[in-house]
């Protein structure tokens, strides 16, 4: 057991400030916090609130990919606004009818590789910010392993599992949906990657990798971007994705991993 | 079969056993969503009528989800004991719901009865119980478990300590946790969950906790909140893993869903025991549970979500869990609505698992696209209080900035402690007066070296 031991004296205190972002060392009076920081925290959850309610400018997004080289297709869920989304995830998985056919459309023939679909999820301001300096950094890494890339599909009232209809209908052999995470108090801004091989209508959650945080103090574009890249190759060479995927990578001769 | 209810010549007809559970259930979103909810308020005050009426044995004849197609139904039949049954097996769900209340039926009489009781038995009489019922009954029944320290005893309420980091940063993850120590919260366990799901991020995290625990003579147990199979993975590489943890959910389909199947946590508990970290005979296993899961995961076959809820219950009991937690707020408003919905599950699910005989705590929380906010978690944290909740989870000023959601504040434990007197573990809170924390009273009082200089001397954070 410990000892006891004095109080520290004041230039002993640790800054645990310096060490984290989360809202160490507020302070308290009894239990409660101090006013400042009870309304700032409050102040927080206000802004996110708002988050989770503005939509993501497509148009602009179609701009700055085509500034890329990268074209776009627009596509929507079977929830037709933001209040029937938030309530009903099952429509935000589903492609709506002309979506399904717009894809089924562009992947005719093509028999790409990897879709890369951009899903609003439930941050507008992760979209915009993260997407495409994600896909940026991204897609020459994909065109490094050879593989071939869709036009990059942007998604309305879209959630993580949209991606394998879309994936589907592309008829890629592996989805990539980078997809707007629900807005924490601090970073309303965190952009989740989802990857998925053999996309099709219901895959388990199970069958996915996820790469989450992506963002500004978060997880860096650049760092994701590797990340994900390596999980498609290990998911190339293997044909699976998702809890099996370690298993699986374990299981190839050394020459190839 | 088929169940009826007569009000005012109207007759309500329920096609079967499921049906008339879903119509029961006390309004909430999801049920809405899966489409089994009843139309209205009468529709599901008959069903409520028609369920009261229902002999408890009749779960034992009809099977929600069929054992020929799941395991977590072959689970529950096979555990079922008709000898702790018999104290209740004459009994109707209403009448059931009497016999909980009474002050005859003590701790000892519903311990007895725990393995008697099905989660559709337990789930049904919920359905017809409102909080006050559920928060008297759980405040009879005890369910204490131990692995450094004795969490469940009377009167008191441990807390984890949950320093997550959006990059699994150790530096970070560490000063999170000392701002929890500083606050007097871990004593259910100090536990992280990890940004990514690699071992070597597993090993490194565990091994991270374990020198802080070590160290500073914690009495309490560590944890990394990786899938099972990466837990096993840092097992065999030595690593030092107190407690195995694992979402659970209902179905085996909802299971697959996660990962695992009762094979995979047999393999995980198995080697949680044999590393013997903790006291003779200790519990290993950590699980959460949420309402919405197994629908979430399509894994619902119609059966509300309180009730595959509760059969989620039937996996984890199987595995003698150190801790159980339902993490209510967080699986989204698609399926608890509101602070009211919330709320009402919260205090549910705690009773359910109670009576099933787990150990059961509460995440109690919400997320930004619910409508909720931190007055309605003062609410469940206060009633859960009442219902002798074991533990809760509690973060740096309630904002758990990997997971993006809102949980309680080490804060809110130190209102438990001071305004509704529940200490934590005896050992810990022993702990918490020998380094200095707190004063004979168990009120915190100061910041001990051993705490704040921490980390300049940790082998594995460096300066």
């Amino acid at each position: 057991m410990a000892k006891v031991i004095e109080p520290a004296a004041a230039e002993q205190v640790l800054d645990l400030k310096d060490m984290t972002d989360a809202r160490v060392s507020l302070g308290r009076h009894g239990a409660g916090l101090p006013t400042r920081a009870q309304l700032s925290f409050l102040l927080d959850h206000a802004r996110a609130r708002e988050a989770v309610w503005t939509s993501v400018d497509r148009a602009a997004l179609t701009d700055r990919l085509n500034g890329l080289g990268l074209s776009v297709v627009s596509i929507d869920s079977m929830a037709g606004d933001r209040s029937i989304y938030v309530r009903r995830p099952d429509l935000g998985r589903l492609l709506s009818a002309e979506s399904t056919d717009r894809l089924k459309q562009t992947g005719a023939g093509k028999g790409y590789d990897v879709a890369i679909v951009v899903a609003d999820g439930l941050s507008s301001s992760a979209v915009e910010l993260n997407a495409v300096p994600l896909i940026e950094a991204l897609v020459p890494k994909l065109t490094a392993l050879n593989l071939s890339a869709a036009p990059i599909a942007l998604a309305n009232q879209a959630r993580v599992a949209l991606g394998d209809p879309a994936g589907h209908a592309l008829g890629a052999k592996l989805t990539i949906v980078l997809v707007g995470e629900r807005p924490g108090l601090s970073a309303a801004d965190s952009l989740g990657a989802y990857i998925t091989y053999g996309p099709k209508p219901g895959n388990p959650d199970s069958g996915r990798n996820c790469v989450s945080n992506i963002r500004d103090g978060g997880l860096p574009l650049g760092q994701a971007a590797e990340i994900i890249s390596g999980l498609v190759r290990d998911m190339m060479k293997t044909r699976v994705s998702g809890v099996a995927l370690k298993a699986a990578v374990a299981k190839l001769p050394s020459s190839t991993v | 079969m088929a169940y009826k209810t007569t009000i005012e010549q109207t007759v309500f007809r329920f096609d079967d056993l499921k049906t008339l559970l879903a119509k029961a259930t006390p309004e909430r979103s999801g049920d809405q969503l899966a489409g089994i909810a009843a139309e209205g308020p009468v529709e599901r005050l008959a069903a409520q009528m028609a369920l009261a009426d229902l002999p408890l044995k009749a779960f034992l004849g009809e099977e929600l989800i069929s054992s020929d197609d799941d395991e977590v139904s072959r689970l529950i039949a096979e555990r079922h004991d008709p000898a702790a049954f018999s104290a209740v097996s004459s009994l109707t769900v209403g009448e059931f719901r009497e016999w909980l209340l009474k002050p005859e039926t003590t701790h000892d009489r519903l311990e007895a009865v725990t393995w008697g009781l099905t989660p559709e038995m337990v789930a049904a009489v919920s359905k017809i119980m409102r909080l006050q019922d559920m928060i008297a009954v759980s405040a009879k029944r005890r369910v204490v478990t131990r692995f450094r320290n004795t969490i469940g005893l009377a009167g008191r309420l441990s807390t984890r300590n949950q320093p997550n980091h959006p990059t699994d940063d150790s530096r970070g993850i560490i000063a999170s946790a000392i701002d929890g120590l500083l606050m007097g919260s871990g004593d259910a366990v100090i536990g992280v969950n990890p940004a990514t799901d690699a071992v070597e991020d597993y090993v490194r995290i565990v091994s991270l906790l374990d020198e802080l625990r070590d160290k500073l003579a914690i009495p309490t147990q560590t944890c990394c909140l990786g899938h099972v199979t990466t837990a096993i993975q840092a097992i065999e590489r030595g690593a030092p893993v107190d407690l195995v943890f694992q979402s659970v959910a209902g179905s085996q389909k909802a299971n697959h869903g996660f990962g695992v199947d009762l094979a995979l946590l047999k393999e995980a508990h198995e080697a949680g025991r044999s590393l013997k970290r903790g006291m003779p005979g200790a519990n290993v296993m950590y699980f959460e549970t949420g309402q919405g899961a197994a629908l979430s995961a399509d894994a619902h076959f119609g059966v509300d979500q309180q009730t595959m809820e509760v059969r989620a219950y039937a996996v984890a009991r199987e595995f003698d869990p150190l801790l159980v937690n339902t993490v209510v707020g967080f699986i989204g408003p698609e399926y608890l609505f509101n602070g009211k919905q919330i709320i009402r599950a919260g205090i549910e699910d705690h009773f359910c698992g109670k009576l099933l005989g787990l150990p059961m705590g509460v995440d109690v929380c919400y997320t930004n696209h619910a409508d909720a906010d931190q007055e309605d978690m003062d609410t469940l944290l206060t009633l859960l209080c009442a219902a002798g909740v074991n533990f809760v989870i509690t973060v740096p000023g309630a904002d758990d900035i990997m997971l993006n959601y809102q949980s309680l504040s080490h804060h809110d434990a130190v209102y438990c402690r001071e305004t509704l007197k529940r200490p934590p573990a005896p050992e810990f809170e022993q702990w918490l007066a020998e380094i200095g924390l707190t004063d004979r009273d168990g009120a915190l009082i100061g910041e001990p070296a051993a705490l704040s200089s921490y980390v300049r001397s940790s082998n594995l954070i460096g300066a």
